[in-house]
């Protein structure tokens, strides 16, 4: 779909930012360009939407060489999501939500049918979108820098850096975003960063680059077994290539079944069902079993304890892993945002099992005391059933 | 000082009312010359060095002398002296669209054109609303030295509140002196205030939300 053939920007006083890039982005990729600053990442997506034009060198779009397109349309079809957020102070969420759009004439009402689809797209209520960036927490603020750059059903997302700014944990929750919209919408996004976890987590394929140079440009797993050379392996971190070497396990061999209710049943049945199974989370579901929220003890006491339905009492915001998921990522994420638990779902957001602190801890007595298994079997087992009821 | 007030009730209210539109003539054609003026020079940062460095220079010049200088070009009245007051009403708010538009945060810039936005985009759509606040106090600093200014508009037949100064320096009546002094700082103040309502009514609401 993109194309980059012996790009290569060389600044005045002949310093070369960019130096004979070539590499080819398919379509629904995820692409991560990183690399420490002044590595020349930036400049390279730059170049994509022309904000920096090429010294030499092309980059075809679909077979269509970018110089030879207009600029400012060129960039109406390619949505871009900056390091400062950058949202119009003085425009409406809306108003900044459908800014494409507007330049590109849309009518009203496709462009409000817009604004509402997207925002919801990213978990934030409607209401929202009459008031003004500054009401909104930074967090909240790149939620709609993001779908901003989705607006007008544009291909091809550029990210330079964007969610550099965030705190650790609201980072968290909108990298997971990222990578969800962009599978289930297909789109193909190319992510300048500094930070090997984001890349690891999100990317496709990494392209490591160095003094405006290719270093390695490889699936994630292919670059942490094996780097390219002695700078691939420092700018990774020792610790994250002995953590890649065991054998991987993912969260479908450890998991366990979790116990969940549908969303029409009674606060009643739920909370009986909970004693019974003496679990203090009870995750809900739709009829389809698709994850919806989930009730845990505050959900009866508290302000909500005059509400009647599941519906009004459950937490919405659940943090969950997907079927076929390492272990060590799950893990990161319990620990990240000191959850007790996390379900997994497959890919259909249906729920399928889940992954508890004892879990993860017998998983790694597993791997220490691993040739005495007929003995911890049992004890296995054991904290296993313990476990659903914790 | 009363008398003053009483005896001349219809004359004051014909004379503040020629003040005032003769300062709001000038001050409205600054505005239209000085604004797009501004955007053009924030775009060309090396001729906006010479452009404010001249308009400067008709800054320093003495008022008096400015009007006095109109005289044998465009005789004497209410035009002359709109002319030169308008030339005085350039400076402020050249410099402030200036500063304004320079002072847009650039990330926010980069943003628009980034997502497609031409210059005249950019410039209507973030620029320019951004820039209001700062264009805004420019107009009002130069309402308010026009205001003053347009008292010595008299003295080339424009009539105005300059008409009680000098007929009281020519007649010796401190009233007539201080009577009109106080008029014209009182039509200052209520238009400095009249445009600090217009200032907050066209602020982008953006810009005044509260967390």
């Amino acid at each position: 779909m993109l194309s980059i053939q012996n790009l290569t920007k060389t600044y005045r006083g002949g310093k070369k930012a960019v130096d004979n890039l070539t590499i080819d982005i398919e379509k629904g990729e995820f692409i991560a360009f990183i690399g420490t600053s002044g590595s020349g990442k930036t400049t390279a997506l730059r170049m994509i939407n022309r904000m920096v034009e090429p010294t030499s060198g092309k980059i075809l779009l679909d077979g269509t060489d970018l110089s030879k397109m207009n600029p400012v349309q060129l960039r109406r079809q390619i949505g871009y999501v900056i390091q400062q957020i950058g949202l119009m102070p003085h425009m409406t969420i809306r108003d900044n939500i459908t800014l494409v759009p507007k330049l590109l004439k849309w009518d009203k009402e496709e462009k409000n049918k817009v604004a509402e689809r997207l925002i919801e797209l990213v978990n934030l209520p409607t209401s929202y979108l009459d008031m003004y960036p500054a009401q909104l927490s930074g967090g909240q603020q790149q939620r709609i820098g993001v779908v901003r750059a989705l607006a007008a059903n544009q291909d091809i997302i550029l990210m330079d850096e964007p969610f550099g700014a965030l705190d650790p944990i609201t980072r968290d929750t909108l990298q997971d975003l990222m990578k969800d919209l962009q599978v289930r919408l297909g789109k193909t996004v190319i992510f300048v960063t500094h930070d090997m976890d984001e890349a690891i987590k999100l990317a496709d394929r990494i392209c490591i680059m160095h003094d405006g140079k290719v270093v390695q440009f490889d699936t994630p797993d292919n670059i942490l077994s094996n780097p390219a050379n002695d700078f691939v392996r420092d700018f990774i971190g020792s610790h994250r290539l002995i953590q890649n070497k065991p054998s991987v396990k993912t969260v479908d061999e450890v998991m366990i079944n979790p116990i969940s209710i549908t969303i029409e049943k009674s606060l009643d049945e739920a909370l009986r069902l909970m004693v019974s199974k003496r679990v203090d989370t009870l995750f809900v579901t739709d009829a389809d079993k698709r994850l919806i929220g989930f009730l845990n003890v505050e959900s009866f006491t508290g302000p909500q304890r005059n509400r009647q339905s599941i519906d009004e009492v459950m937490q919405r915001e659940v943090v969950y892993v997907k079927t076929g998921t390492k272990l060590q990522d799950s893990v990161r994420r319990i620990l990240k945002r000191n959850l007790q638990n996390i379900p997994v779902v497959d890919d259909d957001k249906r729920l399928i099992g889940l992954i508890t602190r004892a879990n993860i801890v017998d998983t790694i007595y597993d791997t220490i005391w691993g040739d005495e298994k007929e003995e911890n079997a049992l004890l296995v087992n054991d904290i296993t059933t313990e476990e659903e009821s914790v | 000082m009363i008398d003053f007030f009483t005896q001349n009730i219809s004359d004051i209210v014909l004379k503040t009312w020629e003040h005032f539109y003769i300062s709001i003539i000038a001050l409205l054609l600054g505005a239209i010359v000085a604004i797009p003026l501004g955007v053009v020079l924030s775009k060309t940062t090396r001729l906006a060095k010479i452009i404010l460095a001249i308009t400067s220079v008709f800054q320093t010049l003495p008022s008096l002398a400015i009007l006095a200088i109109m005289i044998p070009f465009l005789g004497v009245g209410k035009v002359p002296a709109i002319i030169a007051l308008f030339i005085y009403t350039l400076l402020p708010i050249l410099n402030n669209t200036f500063i304004g538009m320079k002072s847009v945060n650039g990330d926010l810039k980069k943003a628009g054109i980034s997502m497609g936005m031409t210059q005249m985009q950019s410039v209507w759509m973030v620029e320019l609303p951004l820039a209001i606040p700062v264009i805004m106090a420019g107009i009002r600093l130069s309402a308010v030295y026009v205001i003053a200014w347009a008292t010595l508009a008299s003295y080339i037949g424009a009539g105005g509140l300059g008409d009680f100064v000098f007929n009281g320096l020519n007649l010796y009546q401190t009233d007539l002196i201080i009577g009109g002094a106080v008029l014209v700082t009182v039509l200052a103040l209520l238009t400095d205030f009249i445009l600090s309502k217009l200032e907050i009514w066209v602020t982008p609401k953006g810009l005044k939300v509260e967390k």
